[in-house]
């Protein structure tokens, strides 16, 4: 069969499943008790098991597999989750993670996995051992009952596939004294070569040292009795090793029967191997738990980003056709072409929603991975923080969203470290010990905001001062009378840094002004609003889309600009006598106040055109945020849908003043895209 | 014998230029140009090559010779270098001839008013002509641009 047709689907179905894993181990991080959560985490281990499976990739699968048996013990209640199991199974999840990488990269998707395996194992047969500790007050030199129903069938099982099970007796010496560790080094060779089905006392209680000077193992392997007491011998401060060979008999004695326990699934299909039976009983009920749920699936199907970008660039070159006749309809003046026209631009036009809506994903799928982060992050700085994500249904142009991820990365990080305080500062502070990160997502108009608000130490203005000092951004002099806006701007200045010491977690070489940059080259822009002592929040605006935006086009001499309609307030024509000159620049009148008029003439050096010497100027008047401004152009032409073009990767790595972009029109010219935020000062 | 390269031939201020023909996507004729303003003024603007923006550079302005007017004869040579879309103003482009690399040599300090940084070597043609090859990624480095920017501010 051929399996590349699959393997995309499996990348984004394993994604999703590893996503829903992180999200719900999460959850279940806050409630430990609750059995749902468990449940939902389990399928999704054995669904992505199966696929792993099916696709050949065993490293994945094999991991799969034992966390299912893990999450499966958890879900019937014979194993509590504790601290150490969700860090393995966090472990698990982010090496799953890894290799699914991996294939994306085209890779393999190997991965060394036996390590967490091992560890997966370890919690396993920990609470395998339990009923047998519970079960060993009567316990006795037959050693019956030391199996439990479970722990049987798995062993015979084994026989049954012609493996040999033993069990082993392993006394240390009198004089060891690290018991545990000689332990664990018999249970890492045993492992080895086969798999360690039980053992007495529980892994748990060796790992504690709560044994005497030998245990008991059950282990499933190929090897020959021989060499296997001479593997275990050869480890130090071993006194004896003695395995006995078991056949199904001697199994069936040493079983503590429960009354009437049904016994797990014995027709199992699979390849014979100790744990299917687990498996088999998870099929069931996964098979069951779907039909459970109270979720309708929607209607969809997959579609291929590719497929809807060449979509999008078909639908664009058709805008400007639309554009194109257009003008001819309007030059050859036929009732029926203008008509029809007229008809082609309506359809077009929602056509156009449509391959726009085709486009929009939710922020969420950049969020997923925020709530994980930031768990680990906090742990790692020993801080207490609950991230609290709003709006994370809000939509945005998937090329927003593919570039978005790292600069909210790189702004979490920040609240997180530079700005949450210490359980200890907190509380000096008189603060609840646990920090709070709100992450917000809204529409407004044509943007989207994302915020990031922390209730930490906020920005100390002085500090960022000296700082920027100190680096040279600013001179003393420009320090004085700053803004608290201008000053926290300086933050987004490059090379520049206020944590004291350079963290694992921020302070990598990047800084805020590779986020900055990054927001910009969307055509957003980042705020900051802090108050020292009580709080910072960033705020980050974002076009809704990049790729077709409602725009004025403006014309000065022969040259022809497009100014994106969402930055437009207004337009009008101002006499040459209302014109102020203060401190030597140009201002007009508007609404009551008064606003810069810049000469976009001047500005762009346009040789063919000067608004000096024009009795009447007709302006565009552009708002960035509350400030506003007046731009002097020769003619209006009209408002069009344009679709925006980069100007290419010659021109992008410079910094280029005041254009953002390019658009072709309607007679193949290329018109500029003025970004008015930067003619706003 | 060395590997048999086929280049293509411009003429610029009265030399034979020559790139390999790999690199070149398209040569069309000189069409009107949207000007970007606060370019470096080689820069001469950008085109629309069928639904795609690409910036056009003056050769000669690159290479600091003297502009010259445009005429029928002058070309737009659409290269690209990695993964970078740039059109080169030359005074002609006239034909497709093949190089042995055994007959490529190093290039002079200065060749025709252009720096060696910028040349891959100089070639003798069959016909004993002279063939300067450029260099395209020293030719469209970017962080040269970048420097003649900051310079000029």
């Amino acid at each position: 069969m051929e399996m590349n047709q699959y393997l995309s689907m499996f990348i984004d179905e394993s994604r999703e499943h590893l996503q829903a894993m992180n999200d719900n181990m999460l959850k279940l991080e806050a409630s430990p008790d609750d059995i749902s959560i468990v449940q939902s985490i389990f399928r999704s281990a054995h669904t992505l098991k199966g696929m792993a499976a099916t696709m050949g990739f065993e490293d994945i699968a094999s991991l799969t597999h034992e966390l299912e048996n893990v999450l499966d013990l958890v879900r019937n209640g014979k194993l509590q989750m504790n601290a150490h199991m969700f860090d393995t199974v966090f472990k698990s999840i982010d090496a799953l993670e890894t290799m699914v990488e991996d294939i994306i990269a085209g890779g393999s998707g190997q991965a060394d996995v036996s390590a967490i395996v091992a560890a997966l194992g370890a919690i396993i047969s920990g609470e395998s051992g339990a009923p047998g500790a519970q079960t060993g007050g009567k316990q006795d030199a037959s050693s019956a009952g030391e199996l439990d129903e479970f722990q049987f069938s798995v062993l015979e099982q084994s026989l049954e596939a012609g493996h040999r099970v033993y069990r082993i007796v392993v006394s240390l010496e009198q004089s060891c004294v690290l018991k545990a560790a000689r332990a664990y080094m018999v249970f890492n060779e045993l492992e080895q070569n086969g798999e360690i089905v039980h053992s007495s006392p529980s892994v748990e209680d060796i790992e504690k040292e709560k044994f005497d000077q030998s245990f008991i193992v059950y282990y499933v392997t190929q090897l020959e009795r021989e060499l296997l007491e001479q593997r275990i011998a050869g480890i130090s401060e071993i006194e004896s090793v003695a395995a006995e060979s078991l056949d199904a008999d001697a199994l069936k004695r040493r079983v503590n029967r429960p009354q009437s326990s049904p016994a797990p699934a014995a027709s199992d299909k699979a390849p014979a191997a100790s744990g299917t039976p687990r498996s088999a009983a998870a099929e069931t009920a996964a098979a069951r738990a779907p039909a459970a749920g109270t979720a309708v699936a929607t209607r969809t199907i997959r579609v291929d980003i590719d497929r809807l970008d060449v979509l999008m660039n078909l639908f664009s070159e058709l805008l400007i056709d639309r554009v194109r006749l257009e003008q001819l309809a309007g030059e050859i003046r036929r009732s029926d072409l203008t008509e029809t026209v007229e008809h082609m631009a309506r359809v077009s036009s929602d056509l156009q929603n449509i391959v726009l809506k085709l486009r929009m994903v939710p922020v969420e799928t950049v969020f997923n991975r925020f709530p994980r982060m930031v768990r680990d992050l906090a742990k790692s700085l020993d801080k207490k923080v609950d991230l609290v994500i709003t709006g994370a249904e809000t939509e945005l142009d998937r090329t927003v969203i593919d570039e978005i991820g790292d600069p909210l990365v790189h702004l979490l990080r920040n609240a997180v470290d530079h700005g949450i305080e210490t359980v200890p500062e907190r509380l000096a502070a008189g603060k609840p010990e646990t920090g709070t990160v709100h992450l917000r997502a809204f529409h407004s108009g044509n943007h989207v905001f994302i915020e990031i608000e922390e209730d930490g130490r906020g920005i100390n203005r002085d500090k960022v001062l000296a700082t920027a000092q100190k680096k040279g951004i600013v001179t003393a002099e420009q320090a004085q009378g700053m803004k608290d806006e201008e000053v926290y701007q300086l933050l987004f200045a490059s090379g520049f840094s206020t944590a004291d010491k350079i963290s694992d977690v921020s302070g990598r070489g990047v800084g805020l002004d590779v986020v900055k940059s990054k927001i910009e080259s969307l055509g957003g822009r980042v705020d900051i609003v802090s108050k020292l002592g009580t709080g910072t929040r960033f705020s980050v605006q974002l076009p809704l889309t990049l790729s077709i935006i409602a725009a004025m086009l403006v014309k000065m001499g022969n040259e022809k600009y497009a100014i994106p309609l969402s930055s437009i307030v207004e337009t009008a024509a101002v006499p040459r006598e209302q014109i102020r000159r203060v401190h030597g620049n140009r201002m007009i009148d508007f609404r009551g106040g008064i606003i810069p008029l810049v000469s976009l003439a001047k500005l762009f050096d346009v040789p063919s055109y000067s608004d000096e010497d024009e009795a009447e100027t007709e302006v565009v008047i552009v708002r960035k945020g509350d400030r506003m401004a007046a731009i002097a152009v020769d003619d209006f032409i009209g408002q069009q849908e344009i679709v925006l073009k980069p100007l290419g990767a010659y021109l992008t790595g410079l910094q280029l003043f005041a254009i953002s972009g390019a658009t072709i029109l309607g007679d193949g010219q290329v018109a500029l895209i003025i970004d008015t935020n930067a003619l706003i000062k | 014998m060395g590997e048999e390269l086929k280049v293509i031939v411009f003429s610029l201020a009265h030399e034979q230029y020559g790139v390999e023909v790999e690199k070149v996507q398209t040569i069309e004729r000189m069409q009107p140009l949207t000007r970007v303003p606060k370019t470096p003024p080689f820069v001469k603007g950008v085109i629309n090559l069928r639904g795609v923006v690409v910036p056009v550079i003056d050769l000669r302005g690159r290479f600091n010779l003297p502009e010259a007017e445009y005429t029928d004869n002058t070309r737009i040579i659409i290269v690209a270098v990695k993964e970078m879309q740039v059109g080169m103003i030359v005074d002609s482009a006239s034909d497709v001839v093949d190089v042995d690399s055994d007959a490529i040599e190093e290039p002079p300090e200065i060749v025709g008013g252009v720096r060696a940084k910028y040349l891959r070597g100089v070639a003798k043609l069959k016909d004993d002509r002279l063939l300067v090859l450029l260099n395209l990624e020293e030719v469209l480095n970017k962080s040269e641009i970048v420097q003649l920017e900051q310079f000029a501010e």
